[in-house]
């Protein structure tokens, strides 16, 4: 028995878990009381040594609070888990349904138990603590280019579609309560202005379930960045109508002055939130600018400054969302500029933990809030809400597409409208706003709340079910798991040239005139302020280029050696191939540097063969995917690297290449890595591309792997040796014999070894800069 | 001030022209183009290449050489003929800005792929300076040397490293297999198409203003 009552107990608990969390009211003392007074009888029937000094003690109500929170972030991780062990299940039932229904069983549990369910989706704990992570998420790893070539388009559809939205709803929710019913029943006392709340509330697109529901369908760019890009911007607008309806519900009428306020907050809220966001942006940049000797604490500037731009714009009443977004987009190329390569990852990764956690919880929570209630199930109200809501979103968007197709180069056909309305879904948001609303001036707030409810379970169960399976259907065109070559990088820019000049020649200030403008001031000026050192003058190419070596560089030491690698493209081009015979050959001092130039070109003809592999990331905002990082690997696999290291030391003689690495190189990668941060940062002495030096092995070999500059002054004696040079620091320069010297030297050679590449020694979606 | 007369006596040959190229363009456009094309000559007949060079937004430009020249280049006109010109009518400057018409949405298939054609076929041409239909390593690093001429003091090292790079990765993907002793010799024009397949250009490489939809006239004849 005593089992059962802890077990209940527990159970009970885990149910009332943010009851403290958040400031709560008096409704919970007498749980609390309960509890207390349940414990003590609990603590009495255990305690029955009669011990004079407790040698074991309970005491539950010290970590009670961190106990729960834990619970339910724990409970949260395991689903998730669950989830991707069960084989089929995740390619059906997008994760965002399974959770709700995961919140709905608990919550059940909670009410089996007979005990009262916990308002978990409290407002507060979700504005403050649970919504920002995936904002800042979203709004960190915004791919730039894509969404500022559609922010017409994209707030168009936030703005104007939303506004359409709800008073569209509204209005004719209005209608059907006023006509379709009875006078006496309660829904024609709703009167028009709650209505349009309830319109302004219901109408926003919801970032967090478009988010969920669409990085399982890999969908193209563009129709990704429209309808993310919308439910990021009508945070805005729905900021702006909620308090506008709030304010006016409250007092009962509206005038013409009222509206036009109405009017000016939009603008108010919606600049203001980016102003808030931008700010804080480039003060976390200028501030990483500094952190050259605090590598640890990097991460925590950004997390830092992001949230308290959040919290300054909710402050204000402004959009925190928007200056989320605002800050994490404005900071990014500058911060990933400064600060360290594992500062970077460390960010990534904990944006990504966090907004998996905080997406799992919302969705859990919204299936136990639905438990909880209170609700009042009226067939008219919520049949209707729901319809209108279906037929709003789709006049809406084939509406605004007429007219935005005007104004676009690629046009919006008809399949991409259809996504674009379909994957309006309705989430966590509406929901919390609903549960704010204040019971005296909305008697019928559990209306409100049951039609929202319904709402976002229809379109997060049968919309996120079945976009997939319609996707498919209708052929939209996926995402392109395009690798980045460098040559689609240098004609990117050559068009972007192209066309500015272009547009100078026509005497048209279009487009590419701005941008390049922008691009022009922002290297003159703001890339000095807020970039330290010498990476502010690296120009675009040369930074691509130079990630491209380094990923290389990571994958070839991650494989250990290109030789038996099922590359894409199997080529057996190098670099001699591409040379223009040199017209003559004359002296035979020369044939030294010939025999080294076709080592390293062999050495480089390894290196792009991995260009042609496959990336391992998906260009997208895929939750569950990150970049493989070469660093972790575990232990275990470093015995199956030694075993592969053996043999291709057997290999690589026969190829005279990329010389074999000392057994236990990985290790001393790794416990390099581990230690000396500033020894291997990226900092190029001058405009050059960095080079890997190799060491002799040498006493201290493992200590003595750099980075030089890959054309050194030092290294241009003779104007063959071009690429990675690979030299011994103790090796003459002078002409020697070849062959088995040379060879002996070879195999002495470290592998090279990365040691902190720089940021974002992984692709971005974006370039480091700004486009 | 434009020469009104001289415009509408010639605006049936203008209209042709952009036929030819398959574009749809309307009379406004047109005129457009004819008032900026008068006020560069100075209201001469012809512009030279000094008119272009003393556009003064072009000086920020890394490519402008390239770009004027490719107004120059015989080989954009169409009509088979390879060389350069000193001075360019109207006709022929409307010509050049014709590759930069985005593509009709109505479009075919195979009208796209036409007009993709075209404007890749523009790009190889300022890059191929030679004329000998490939892109030997010589020309393509002189493309990445000016692409990166304004920034800065960058070693001519780092540019031929990308640009080998660059043409490595070109053979690699439409030659893949090469004996040792092979030499690829440059990017022909296919291989350019292979290269740049993953960028749209029927949409990218267009300018925003010349889009006006409201076509007045459309031809069906397909260019070369």
């Amino acid at each position: 028995k005593g089992k059962k009552t802890l077990f209940q107990h527990l159970v009970f608990l885990e149910g009332s878990v943010f009851t403290v969390a958040v400031a709560s009211s008096d409704q919970h003392s007498p749980i609390t009381a309960h509890s207390g007074s349940h414990k003590a009888t609990d603590h009495g029937s255990h305690n029955n040594t009669g011990k004079a000094f407790p040698v074991l003690d309970l005491n539950y109500e010290n970590v009670r609070v961190p106990f729960e929170i834990s619970l339910w972030v724990l409970l949260a991780s395991l689903m998730k888990l669950g989830f991707h062990l069960v084989p089929h299940l995740s390619n059906i039932v997008p994760e965002s349904c399974l959770l709700i229904v995961v919140g709905l069983l608990v919550g059940g549990i909670i009410r089996g138990t007979g005990e009262t369910v916990p308002p978990v989706l409290d407002s507060k704990l979700f504005f403050y603590i649970l919504l920002p992570p995936i904002i800042l998420d979203a709004g960190y790893f915004l791919p730039i280019r894509p969404f500022m070539e559609n922010l017409g388009t994209i707030l168009i559809f936030a703005v104007v579609g939303t506004l359409w939205n709800a008073f569209f709803v509204g209005g004719l929710l209005y209608g059907v309560c006023q006509i379709g019913t009875e006078s006496s029943s309660i829904l024609s006392r709703i009167g028009l202005l709650q209505c349009l709340l309830f319109g302004s509330i219901i109408s926003a697109v919801d970032p967090v379930a478009v988010l969920a529901v669409f990085e399982e369908i890999h969908i193209n760019e563009l129709l990704h960045i429209l309808v993310f890009g919308e439910s990021l911007l009508n945070d805005a607008v729905t900021v702006v109508l909620y308090h506008l309806f709030e304010e006016f519900s409250g007092i009962g009428s509206v005038t013409l002055l009222k509206g036009f306020l109405g009017v000016i907050s939009f603008f108010v809220v919606a600049l203001g939130g980016v102003l808030v966001g931008v700010l804080y942006g480039i003060l976390a940049a200028f501030t990483s600018r500094f952190t050259s000797h605090t590598r640890v604490i990097e991460p925590l500037f950004v997390f830092l400054y992001s949230y308290m731009a959040y919290l300054s714009a909710e402050i204000f009443h402004l959009s925190g969302i928007m200056a989320l977004i605002a800050c994490g987009a404005v900071m990014r190329p500058y911060v990933e500029a400064n600060i360290s390569h594992k500062s970077h990852t460390t960010i990534k990764y904990f944006l990504k933990m966090w907004s998996s956690v905080s997406e799992t919880l919302i969705f859990i929570f919204l299936g136990v809030a639905t438990v909880a209630g209170p609700h009042d199930w009226n067939w008219t109200f919520v049949t209707v809400t729901v319809i209108l809501c279906l037929v709003a979103r789709v006049i809406g968007v084939v509406g605004l597409t007429f007219i935005i197709n005007k104004f676009r180069i690629v046009k919006l056909t008809t399949k991409d409208q259809f996504i674009i309305a379909y994957g309006g879904l309705r989430g966590a948001i509406a929901f919390s706003l609903g549960f704010l609303l204040n019971k005296e001036h909305f008697p019928e707030r559990e209306i409100f709340l049951t039609a929202i409810i319904t709402v976002i379970f229809f379109t997060v169960f049968v919309q996120g079910m079945t976009i997939k399976p319609l996707v498919e259907l209708l052929a939209v065109k996926k995402k392109q798991e395009a690798k980045r070559s460098i040559n689609e990088e240098i004609h990117t820019q050559f068009l972007d040239h192209l066309l500015t000049g272009i547009e100078d020649i026509c005497g048209h200030y279009g487009h590419h005139h701005w941008k390049d403008k922008l691009n022009r001031f922002n290297k003159k000026y703001v890339k000095k302020c807020l970039i330290a050192g010498e990476r502010s003058k690296e120009p675009q190419l040369i930074a691509f280029y130079h990630k491209m070596e380094m990923k290389q560089a990571i994958q070839l030491v991650e494989s250990g050696g290109g030789i038996k690698m099922p590359s894409a493209v199997p080529s057996t081009v190098s670099m001699q191939n591409i040379q223009p015979r040199p017209s003559t050959k004359p002296a035979p001092e020369r044939a030294i540097p010939q025999l080294s130039k076709n080592k390293e070109e062999e050495i480089r003809k390894i290196l792009r063969t991995n260009l042609q592999r496959t990336r391992q990331r998906l260009r997208s905002y895929n939750r569950h995917t990150l970049v493989a990082d070469p660093y972790e690997d575990g232990l275990s696999d470093l015995f199956l690297k030694k075993q592969k290291m053996f043999q291709i030391e057997k290999k690589m003689n026969t190829y005279l290449t990329v010389p074999a690495p000392p057994p236990d190189s990985p290790t001393m990668c790794r416990a390099r890595l581990a230690s000396d941060p500033q020894a291997y940062s990226i900092k190029p002495a001058s405009n050059k591309v960095p080079m890997i030096q190799v060491d002799l092995a040498s006493p201290q070999s493992p200590d003595s792997v750099n980075l030089l500059d890959e054309f050194g002054q030092a290294n241009q004696q003779e104007e063959e040796e071009q690429g990675l040079m690979m030299k011994p620091p103790s090796r003459p320069r002078e002409a020697k014999k070849p062959s088995e010297e040379d060879e002996a030297k070879d195999q002495q050679r470290l592998m090279r070894c990365l040691s902190d590449p720089g940021p974002s020694a992984d692709e971005d979606e974006d370039g480091a800069f700004l486009p | 001030m434009y020469n009104y007369k001289h415009y509408c006596k010639n605006l049936h040959k203008y209209i042709h022209i952009v036929d030819v190229c398959f574009f749809t363009v309307s009379q406004e456009q047109i005129k457009n183009l004819y008032q900026r094309f008068q006020q560069l000559s100075g209201n001469h007949e012809k512009i030279s290449r000094d008119d272009l060079e003393r556009i003064p937004a072009l000086n920020n430009n890394p490519i402008r050489k390239q770009i004027i020249t490719a107004f120059f280049d015989k080989r954009n006109q169409h009509q088979n003929d390879v060389g350069s010109l000193d001075e360019i009518g109207f006709e022929q400057f409307l010509m050049v800005m014709s590759h930069f018409r985005p593509v009709n949405s109505t479009a075919t298939e195979e009208e796209k792929v036409t007009v993709r054609k075209q404007k890749l076929r523009f790009l190889f041409n300022m890059h191929d300076t030679d004329n000998d239909g490939i892109i030997t390593l010589d020309e393509y690093r002189t493309v990445v040397e000016e692409l990166l001429s304004q920034s800065g003091a960058i070693e001519t090292e780092v540019a031929r490293s990308i640009a080998d790079a660059a043409m490595l990765e070109v053979a690699s993907t439409n030659v893949p297999h090469m004996a040792p002793d092979d030499f690829y010799e440059g990017i022909t024009f296919e291989h350019f198409e292979q290269i740049l397949k993953g960028i749209e250009m029927e949409s990218r490489m267009s300018i925003r203003f010349l889009d006006m939809n409201t076509a007045t006239m459309r031809c069906g004849k397909l260019s070369s």
